[in-house]
């Protein structure tokens, strides 16, 4: 990273550390720290009485790196659609849990969990759409009434989707080649006669990440390196401009909802397979996706990624080391993130 | 514009009569029916319901010569959300008598805001948090479904004696009622020599738990859950999904048919899991039996009753039991509430009566988790325990000083 720095620092013979410098140094330190405490053997009882144990302390990372894969799946849509279009989305909740009962649905008709996932994707895609068309485009420009009517649209599907699919809890069963547990070339304990006990870890959350990671990617690619793409960034920086040079703003704007409501769909299946699908997950996870978005900044979706990334860890680390206050450290980090970077850490000020 | 103004006269019009033809009518008598229709305890309301409806139908809709008007109000398990429900059902629909609420914390909160409403009568639902009769009860607050202490009469025992665990680790939702599962589970289990390792108190509504999972400590020789509804299912399916081995004792409410029917691959996990309450699938009382016929004649329901619809019932029933004894008279509330409490009666699960606290007295099923001939998950009966009181049969002062249950107490590392 010292060729990214400002010329005017290598000129600075004085021996004082730039602000960057030390960051990188405070993040390397945790990066050692933590892989020290990811792969000695065994634990000295000290670090014990601390965390626990290895095997809770492991899979607690883990599993807020899981976790931040799906808030990342349903916060990447949301911050896209707000970033072109101002419209804050307070129906993403609700696409989340049709796409879940809908890959429910699905995979449990055809038996085939990937088509569960690819039918939650294009069918709440499609209703995306259709929102766009039948009930944002005739508000544009009115923020509030627009986030208003999503507020609305929120609680009739609410109430719809409790009417079709009752309140029961719904699990989607992964297919078999997906389920069972790998074993981590992490040594979670020795036992007295030698033998190494490794650290198993459910393989589908693992898929759960990588997924995340690979859609994570192909939206990054989506938006530099596509015509598509570049419209978006275009339409992000200035929407008027965009349309005066001869392009249809409209269906750039469908496409983006499009995408937006089909990824909170699959996160939908997703979440739905790895955790569960009951009513209440859309407002859980409407306000997991604002928070994300708020600490990673509006619009942006590395922002999303980071934000994901520290409410996933902080939720699941919370849940092991203080579970009575864990809900507080979510909150504690938007807190700090509006009181130092009100625009949230990836955000822009303009 | 004239349609609004017609639309609004009208509305006036309907607001000023309506009072005056519900006080025209003294041949109904409103019942509040409190339970959790919203929320991650949704289906467990559902049920409650069910159980309410059957005492209702069996009375013909009809208590004292008077027809009965139930009026619903929804919670989502929170106490916030009960006591405002309670508010509106009581202040604002005018009821009598509420029936509910469901979950632990709530009944605490109604219980407190019953004191400050002595003119209406408030008969438990199903929430059986300890102290919401036991220490500073509200005269007008009556359970007649035990709580959640007396539901474990007879598991701590089994489970060290007959299962032979004798380190278990507890895994339990963060509020009142599973606290007082945990105390009645571990006053007996610890009684009998066993050791509880480690606690982890998970908040209510949580969805992952595979750390919690995962900082179970290795060592233990089961592992006693006490989650509810969505909460248990997720625990259960992730569980399963991380290769748990430790066998499972259940809390009540944990193996109950809310959990039992969900969709999902939870039969591993669940068969041969020990649990204690107020009901047994396989009881074959024919008083049990008849109830369970009732009960299936109503919608959605389940193929065997829960124990929420089983709690509502009884507490439905007994307000309709005093009812009769008043002739509907609800202008004394003092004479409906002494023939509350002079209540004795038979029910699916044996003969119920209350102590002087207003805390049912009442026959406990000991079960175990089988698969009946239909390939449904039920709770099969292995023994009764013969009218369990809130005290667990040890001596009023002696529990008094146990302490009120906590996170902390009780304790046996």
């Amino acid at each position: 990273m010292n060729d990214l720095r400002p010329p005017d620092d290598t000129l600075n013979n004085a021996p004082a550390l730039t602000k960057r410098q030390v960051w990188i140094g405070i993040a390397v330190i945790l990066a050692l720290l933590l892989a020290w405490l990811v792969f000695t053997p065994v634990w000295p009882e000290w670090v014990k009485d601390i965390l626990i144990s290895k095997k809770a302390f492991v899979s607690s990372i883990l599993n807020g790196l899981t976790l931040a894969g799906l808030y990342f799946l349903v916060a990447s849509g949301f911050t896209l659609v707000f970033g072109l279009m101002r419209n804050v989305n307070l129906a993403h909740g609700s696409l989340y849990l049709l796409g879940a009962y809908v890959g429910y649905e699905i995979a449990d008709l055809t038996g085939y969990w990937l088509l569960g996932v690819a039918g939650a994707f294009v069918i709440v895609g499609l209703l995306g759409i259709v929102l766009q068309v039948v009930v944002f485009r005739r508000l544009e420009g009115d923020d509030l009434r627009q986030t208003l009517v999503t507020i609305g649209i929120s609680i009739v599907a609410a109430d719809l989707m409790l009417a079709i699919w009752a309140g029961g809890t719904y699990q989607i069963l992964v297919p078999d080649w997906l389920s069972g547990t790998l074993e981590l070339p992490i040594i979670s304990a020795v036992r007295s006669n030698g033998s190494i006990v490794y650290i198993k870890y459910p393989l589908f959350r693992i898929l759960v990440l990588l997924a995340a990671i690979a859609i994570g990617i192909a939206l990054w690619l989506m938006l530099n390196r596509t015509r598509v793409g570049m419209m978006i960034r275009a339409g992000v920086d200035d929407r008027e401009m965009l349309s005066a040079s001869g392009i249809n703003v409209h269906a750039v704007f469908a496409i983006v909802f499009a995408v937006g409501a089909g990824l909170a769909g699959l996160a939908g299946v997703i979440g739905g397979s790895a955790l569960s699908v009951s009513p209440g997950e859309d407002v859980r996870y409407l306000l997991a996706s604002l928070v994300v978005v708020i600490v990673g900044g509006m619009g942006s979706i590395s922002g999303a990624a980071i934000g994901a990334l520290l409410i996933g860890l902080a939720e699941q680390l919370g849940l092991v080391y203080f579970p009575t206050y864990g809900i507080v450290v979510t909150f504690l980090i938007m807190v700090v993130t509006l009181a130092i970077r009100p625009q949230g850490i990836m955000g822009s000020t303009s | 514009m004239r349609l609004h103004r017609r639309t609004l006269m009208a509305a006036t019009l309907a607001t000023f009569t309506l009072p005056g033809l519900a006080m025209a009518q003294d041949d109904t008598i409103k019942i509040g029916l409190l339970a959790t229709f919203e929320g991650a305890f949704t289906v467990l309301g559902e049920d409650s319901e069910r159980g309410a409806m059957v005492a209702l139908s069996e009375a013909g809709g009809m208590a004292g010569g008077k027809k009965i008007e139930v009026i619903k109000g929804s919670s989502d398990a929170s106490p916030d959300s009960a006591v405002r429900a309670a508010r509106k059902l009581v202040e604002q629909d005018g009821v009598s008598i509420l029936v509910g609420p469901l979950s632990g914390d709530e009944g605490i909160a109604v219980k407190n805001y019953a004191l400050s409403q002595p003119d209406v009568t408030f008969i438990n639902g199903s929430s059986a948090a300890q102290d919401t009769t036991f220490r500073d009860p509200a005269p007008n607050f009556f359970r007649f479904s035990t709580d959640g202490a007396q539901w474990m009469a007879g598991l701590g025992t089994y489970a060290y004696n007959e299962k032979g665990y004798q380190n278990v680790a507890v895994v339990a939702e963060d509020y009142s009622f599973p606290y007082t599962q945990v105390f009645g589970f571990m006053a007996e289990f610890c009684q009998a020599g066993g050791k509880v390792t480690s606690k982890s108190w998970v908040p209510i509504g949580n969805k992952d738990y595979s750390s919690v999972i995962a900082a179970i400590p290795d060592d233990v020789d089961a592992i006693y859950v006490a989650l509810g509804g969505a909460d248990a299912v997720n625990f259960l399916s992730q569980f399963q999904q991380a290769g748990g081995e430790a066998p499972l004792i259940g809390g009540s409410i944990t193996v109950d048919q809310t959990v039992l029917t969900s969709k999902g691959r939870l039969k591993d996990v669940l068969i041969g899991t020990p649990a204690a309450g107020p009901i047994a699938d396989t009881n074959d009382a024919p008083e049990w039996v008849a109830f369970v016929e009732a009960y299936k004649e109503t919608d959605g329901a389940f193929p065997s009753p829960s124990l929420f619809a089983h709690a509502y019932y009884i507490g439905m029933k007994a307000a309709i039991l005093a009812l009769n004894e008043v002739d509907g008279d609800m202008s004394n509330p003092a004479a409906y509430r002494a023939a509350l409490s002079a209540l004795s009666f038979e029910t699916p699960t044996g003969m119920v009566s209350l102590d002087e606290n207003r805390n049912a007295i009442a026959d406990m099923y000991l079960t175990e988790v089988t698969e009946d001939a239909d390939g449904n998950l039920v709770n099969k009966l292995i023994q009764v325990t013969s009218q369990v009181n809130q005290t667990l049969g040890i001596d009023k002062e002696e529990f008094m000083a146990l302490g009120a249950v906590s996170r902390e107490n009780p304790s046996c590392e």
